[in-house]
Order: C-alpha cells, then structure tokens, then sequence
C-alpha cells in the first residue's frame, strides 16, 4: 500500500510544496506592497488631511499638487540628481573597478577602503558632508585658512547649487558599491578573450572599451536598477545634508511627500505625489525591465 | 476598506481592551531636562489623584515624530488620553471628530475668566473647550548681548530704525550684528515679528490671521519684506540650516551681538549661567513694544472609550490648569503661567515682563497668534507661507513683490 501511495503522494507534495511555502510570503506581498499602493492610490482621489477619510474629490488633489510650485522644485531636483547620480557613480565605480582589476598590491586593502562609504548610513554620509561643505567650518574654511581667501565653495548655502551638494555626497556613498558589483563582473570575464584581442593588437583601453564593459551588461542593468531606486526614494541623504534646504531648493518628491502627508496635514497631497513618484519609476522601469527580459529571453 | 482597517489594527486593539482603564496616558515631547521634570511633576499630581500615568513621549522633531505616532494609534481606534497638540491644529483635529468636550471642567473652574478670549477660543472647537492650555511663550523678543553693544558704542534698539543703526555700527566695529538661524520656521519667526513692527497688530491680523489678499499684497508687506530682508547683511552666510539654539550659542559667546527668537531661548541663556539684565539683556523686538505674539502649548483631549479613562482625562485637564502645575512647569520651561492673577516673585525679569504685557496686550486687542509657530493658520497655509518667506529669504533674485504674491497664493492654500 505504502508503496503504492507513495510516488502519488510525492506528486502532490511536489505539487503543492513550493507553493504552500510561497503562499506567505506572496500573501504579505500582495497586501503590504501592492495592498497598500492600492490604498494610497485611493487616498490620493479623497479629501484626506489629518487622518485619512473616504470622501472622494476626484483629481483635485492632483490639481493642488500641480499647482503647487515647490512640487515642480523637487520634480526637478530629483532629475538633476537622478541624472548625475546614477552617471557619476557608475562613472566612477566601473573606474575604480578597472584600476582595482589590474593586479595591483595591495587591492584587498583599496578595495574595502573604497567599500567602505556604503557600510555608512546616508544619515551619517549627510552629516559628515553637512560639516564638510559648510562655509564656516570646512573645505571653504580650511583653504581660506591656507591663506587663499578669495576661494569661495558655499554649494550647500547657495539655494542654485545646493542640490549639488547632495550629488556628491550620493556619488561618494555610492560608488564604492558599484565599483565592487563590476569588479566582481570583471573576474568573471573569461582570460583568454582578452589575451585574444591583445595578440590582435588591441590597446587596453580599447579592450575594456568594446569587449570587456559590453559583456557586463547584466551588471550594469542590475547596478542601474539599484541606484536608480535609491536615487527616486533618496529622502534621509538630502534631510540630514540640506533639510531640503535653502528654502526648498534641494527639495525631492520623497521630502515633499513626507512634508504634505505628515508635517502639513494634506494627506491628500501626499497621497497624490506618492503616486507620482510610482508612476515615475515605473515609467523608468518597466520599458527597461520588458526590453532586458525579452532580450534574454532571445539568447 | 473598513475591513482593511478592521484587520489592520486587529493587533492594537487588543493591547487597549488589556490596558487599565483609569490609567492616563499623555502623549508629549517635553524628554529634554527641565521639561522632564515638569512632566514628572504632573506624573506625581495625578497619581495623588489614584490615577496611573503613563507616559507616550516621543522626542525628535519638534513633535513631527509625535504626531506621526498619534496619527497612528487615533487610526486604530485607540488614542491617547490627551496629546501635546497646539493651535489651529486642534480645530483641524477636531473636524476629524475624535476630540472631547471637557466643559464641565472648565465651567467649574472658571477657564473664560481665568483665560484672554484670544486663547479660550483656540482651545475650543465648536464652542466647547477640548483642549487645555499649559503655557505662553511670547515671540516677539530681542535677545542682546549688551557687551558687544557697549564694544561698537551702540544702544539697545526699540525701533526699527533704532535696531538698523545698532547693526550698522556693530558692523563697522567688525562685530556680526545679527545670529540667524536659516530654517524655514526660523525664517518665518523673524519675518512675522518684523511685519509685526512695520505695519502693526491690526495689518498684522488681516494679512497672518484673517489671510486678506489686500492686505498681503499692499505697500505695507511689501514695506516689510523689503525690511525684513535689510537683517541679512547683518547675518553670517553660514546661518543656512542653523538650529536655533546654535544661533542663540552665538549670542551667549559673543560670537553676534542680537538674534529674534521666542522665550525659549531664554533656557539656553541660564543654562550657559548667565544672568537676565546683566549678561544678556530680554528687549520686546524692536518696534513691537506694545504687541505680543504668543505661541502656547497645549494638550488637546481625545474621545475615550470608558467613564473611569473620561474621569481620568478630566483630572488631568484640571491638573494642568492648576496654579501648582502652572508655576513648577513654566519655571522649568522658561515660558509663563497662562492663567490670570498667578504670582509671578519666582519668575525672573523676562518672565516677569511677559507675564505683565500678556494681560495689558490683551486688554488693548494686540495679543496676536504667531503665525510662525502654528498658532494663527492651518498647518498647510502656514507651510505654504514658510515656502515663500524662506525662498524670498534665500533668493537674492527675487524682489519683494513677487513674494508678496507668492504670499497671496499661499494665502489659498487649504
């Protein structure tokens, strides 16, 4: 009997196993993400202020966010800082990911040095930036000290530039990671590829450039992905580095929507600029993901 | 949707059936030490009561973070007794309909005498008091540092153009006249106190308080943006983002001779062992002499769901507006008792003075809300006005006129 029943009741397990196991977790997926997108997205066509009701106001909380210039400040702060961001530290990690590669001493010893910043929270890379970049106590300080008093750096007070400050201060955090994600792509390009193309006579830089980089391309799509959603949800960098501040000059959509929804009491507001900031990654987002996953799909 | 909420606060709900009925929870920011001990004074006249206390604070943010967690447990159907909630605040929490009415209280002990109308009114929703008043802070004060003035040969100012001279002949005796804290409220606090000078208590109502379109576009703000902005030569142009209380540092160390701020810069003076009249001297701002922007903490009171935690809530209500309370609790704190004919011998000259034109402001009508301090408009107005002072502020390109009419548009904001 036993041996009857057993390949079938395998079957079963082997049925119903994976998805039992899954089941949790989709479950709190289903409703603590897209449960509570779906909420959002419903608060943000009602009159919410203080606490959230139901009465609904169609779009007029879009209207209000689109009025709203400060709104308009943010949305471009977070393109100005997405752009150079994500350019720069990738810039600058598939740079230091090339130098590491090329069989220095003492790489290990680089490599965590220039690791490090990401073991930092974004609250501690704001506040040591904060000091670093404030006219009366850092850089600009320290050069005048020198005795160079006609140098001027005052990005961080400067309401035009201050948005500036929070991209080096993200580059700096950032780039370390990325360095370490395409290093670890470097390793896994096969030798003798490149000792091909240098009998072929190619030049180095030639090599990273047409052969080595274009085969990391699933890194890049990964790399891409993380820091373009650091990038959109950026929200402690920019409060402990600015405040959002001057004014509201380096003000991004994740400060705004935190200031409607719980300091300003326009919940609403909030609701309506969280929807944009979802609309913005997908928009970003999905065409990638679909091009990328097709294109695997093919080979 | 009501099922989501249902399920959502499943697990909170449990916790309030569990909890002790005539227990009172508070929730308030007072964690830093004087104010500590303040709440530890009322933690001691409750318990007097048979009452147990417990304590909700949540530090950080000047109450941001607290109003996050309030929001959360009034949600879930399970509030506090009463919460540190403050001016035109407790209205918007009243339309939310979770407040309750604590007249019986206040007809007993006599709150409307013992209460300015100005303030009685912002305790009230719909007629009925549903918040109690524990302290007045006044904004419009001058905090000098009479050394620095003596070193540049200057006066202590009582006018606009006194205070312009001052600065003036602090400036060329190479002194930094002016300690500014750049943060949006700080920015707001100097502007409504110098709008307050130029053009008065009654433009000062239209354009903070009844938000008149005429009046906020009318010669006399842009009069006051124009002079509001003059302070910033006086300024260091490291103030972008500076705390208050490194501003005030700046004063007490000699490091800038003046700065605008509230009575709870007081607390940073005597902490530092310095002495009122002596090493620091309190001024009414200048040219606000006669007015009087108040800015009081209170705590409103949320609809409970039992007799014994509304007996509870309402001999909390009633401790607060004691006279004990009042006096332990604004010595602590460095602001004044808010009820009438309280003796004021223990309080030092600043205190003293406020407590004095607290009553005669009030008499004569020119008692006014800070608008600065959330006191005379909603928090979305009263955001929408921090944008367009602060970028005014900041923005060395844009003239007077333009924030005026970014001001009549925040005016709009609701």
């Amino acid at each position: 009997m036993t041996q009857f029943n057993g390949p079938a009741q395998y079957g079963f397990a082997e049925r119903w196993l994976p998805r039992l196991v899954l089941a949790p977790s989709f479950l709190l997926t289903l409703v603590f993400i897209y449960g509570f997108i779906a909420w959002n997205g419903y608060l943000s066509f009602t009159a919410s202020r203080l606490l959230p009701n139901y009465e609904w106001v169609g779009l007029a909380q879009y209207e209000t966010l689109f009025a709203n210039e400060r709104a308009w400040v943010a949305v471009k702060n977070l393109f100005i800082f997405g752009s150079l961001f994500i350019g720069g530290g990738m810039a600058m990690g598939i740079l230091l990911a090339v130098f590491l590669d090329q069989k220095i001493r003492g790489e290990g010893v680089l490599r965590t040095i220039y690791l490090y910043p990401m073991a930092l929270s974004f609250i501690v890379t704001g506040t040591a930036w904060k000091w670093m970049l404030n006219p009366g106590l850092g850089l600009e300080k320290l050069v005048h000290d020198w005795g160079f008093t006609s140098f001027t750096f005052d990005w961080l007070v400067n309401p035009d530039m201050s948005i500036y400050t929070v991209v080096i201060a993200g580059i700096w955090q950032s780039s370390g990671f990325v360095m370490a994600l395409f290093l670890a792509g470097l390793r896994g390009i096969d030798d003798s590829i490149i000792k091909a193309a240098q009998i072929d006579g190619a030049t180095l830089p030639r090599i990273y450039w047409r052969i080595v980089l274009p085969a990391l391309r699933p890194v890049f799509f990964s790399t891409l992905m993380i820091l373009a959603h650091i990038a959109i949800k950026s929200f402690d960098l920019v409060m402990a580095l600015t405040g959002g501040g001057p004014g509201f000059s380096s003000d991004v959509p994740a400060t705004f929507m935190y200031a409607s929804a719980f300091t300003r009491g326009q919940m609403g507001v909030g609701a309506a600029s969280a929807m944009m900031m979802l609309a913005t990654v997908a928009a970003i987002v999905v065409p990638y993901l679909y091009s990328e996953l097709r294109g695997s799909r093919h080979g | 949707m009501q099922a989501l909420r249902i399920t959502l606060c499943a697990a909170t709900m449990a916790v309030a059936f569990a909890a002790n009925a005539a227990e009172v929870e508070v929730l308030h920011w007072w964690t830093s030490g004087g104010e500590a001990k303040a709440a530890a004074e009322l933690k001691k006249m409750l318990e007097a009561k048979g009452h147990k206390w417990k304590d909700f604070a949540v530090a950080g943010g000047a109450g941001e973070n607290a109003m996050t967690a309030l929001k959360t447990r009034v949600v879930s159907g399970n509030p506090p007794t009463a919460a540190q909630i403050k001016g035109p605040a407790i209205q918007e929490w009243g339309e939310e309909g979770v407040l309750a009415s604590i007249d019986d209280v206040a007809k007993k002990e006599g709150w409307d005498k013992l209460l300015p109308p100005v303030v009685s009114n912002v305790m009230k929703y719909k007629g009925s008091y549903v918040a109690v008043p524990v302290n007045v802070h006044r904004v419009n004060w001058l905090w000098v540092n009479p050394e620095l003035l003596k070193k540049a040969n200057a006066k202590a100012p009582n006018t606009l153009d006194e205070f312009f001279a001052t600065a003036e002949a602090l400036k060329k005796a190479g002194i930094q006249a002016v300690a500014y804290g750049g943060q949006p409220w700080q920015d707001a606090t100097v502007f409504e106190t110098v709008a307050l000078a130029v053009g008065g208590p009654d433009f000062y109502k239209k354009a903070f308080v009844q938000l008149d379109a005429n009046a906020l576009k009318s010669p006399t703000m842009i009069k006051s943006l124009e002079t509001y902005k003059r302070i910033k030569p006086y300024t260091d142009k490291n103030s972008a983002g500076r705390e208050w209380n490194l501003a005030t540092a700046m004063v007490i160390n000699g490091k800038a001779a003046m700065q605008f701020m509230g009575d709870w810069a007081k607390g940073e003076f005597l902490a530092a062992g310095k002495v009122p009249g002596k090493d620091f001297l309190c001024l009414p701002a200048p040219g606000t002499a006669g007015d009087y922007t108040f800015n009081i903490d209170s705590f409103a009171m949320f609809k409970l769901p039992n007799k014994d935690a509304e007996k509870g809530e309402k001999d909390f209500a009633s401790a607060v507006m004691s006279t004990q309370f009042q006096e332990v609790f604004n010595l602590n704190k460095g602001s004044i008792p808010v009820r009438a004919g309280m003796d004021m011998s223990k309080f030092d000259a600043c205190g003293q003075q406020s407590a004095k034109d607290f009553q005669t402001t009030s008499k004569k009508g020119s008692l006014l809300p800070s608008f600065a301090h959330g006191m005379a408009m909603h928090s979305a107005t009263q955001g929408a006005y921090y944008d367009a002072i602060s970028q005014f502020w900041n923005d060395d390109k844009m003239t007077a006129k333009q924030a005026a009419d970014k001001l009549v548009a925040a005016a709009k904001v609701k």
